[in-house]
């Protein structure tokens, strides 16, 4: 009988696609950004411009951290990647947390653009990347190349 | 609860308006945490199913990983939707 490869002593070298997933959310982000932005804009001024802008950012380095977190563990264990999933979820959500305490009472700040802008980038942004990633999968022939 | 608020409210405006702040920011504190609750349940299935099916089936790991990071950030959005819901009725 042989030895079957066990999460803790499996790992993973070679290319991280959730880095490259990550950097085409965040692409895609820098393209709808001015919409989102002009929508906020006419709905609460310019206190939505600086909302927009901040949820943005916000949901753009959590899917970067995500990414960068499951890249960097999946190279040493399989189930050192499983626990840093979890936890990072528990501090990830702590840091807005964090984030959203530190500006709530700011002069510029507009909490139900922020609210919703986070809703809906982080959900239309997902939608937009899972199209192009359901493609490439059930077609690879069609997957774009990198030039 | 309400007509407990509504009771203070009739003798004390002010203490009424903070009652039902206190009502609105309770509330909202649960309904995250429920979300945040369910979410990290979701997470940690996910994974762990993902995990399994890379240790077993190590050259498919990339499709699983993909699928996997994709899966992760929409379960995500169920405890982001829960965290808006709390800014907006109780920070």
């Amino acid at each position: 009988m042989t030895d079957s490869p066990t999460p803790m002593t499996t790992r993973l070298d070679g290319e991280a696609p959730e880095i490259e997933v990550s950097f085409d959310i965040v692409k895609r982000g820098a393209y709808a950004a001015p919409v989102i932005v002009a929508v906020c804009a006419v709905f609460a001024g310019l206190d939505g411009v600086f909302s927009a802008l901040y949820g943005m950012a916000l949901v753009l380095v959590n899917f970067l951290c995500a990414a960068g977190l499951v890249a960097v563990t999946a190279r040493i264990s399989l189930g050192l990647m499983m626990g840093a999933v979890l936890f990072g979820y528990i501090g990830r959500l702590g840091l807005i947390y964090l984030a959203l305490v530190l500006v709530r009472d700011a002069s510029w700040i507009s909490l139900t653009a922020l609210g919703l802008t986070i809703i809906v980038t982080h959900l239309g942004l997902l939608v937009w990347e899972m199209r192009y990633v359901a493609a490439s999968l059930a077609y690879p022939g069609l997957k774009p190349r990198r030039k | 609860m309400e007509a407990l608020s509504a009771l203070v409210a009739a003798f004390d405006p002010a203490e009424g308006d903070a009652l039902k702040a206190a009502e609105a920011a309770s509330t909202s504190g649960f309904a995250y945490g429920l979300a945040a609750f369910g979410s990290a349940i979701g997470i940690g299935f996910l994974v762990g199913k993902s995990v399994e099916a890379m240790a077993r089936q190590p050259e498919a790991a990339g499709m699983v990983r993909t699928t996997m990071f994709l899966g992760i950030a929409f379960t995500e959005a169920l405890a982001l939707i829960g965290f808006v819901v709390f800014i907006l009725i109780g920070l």
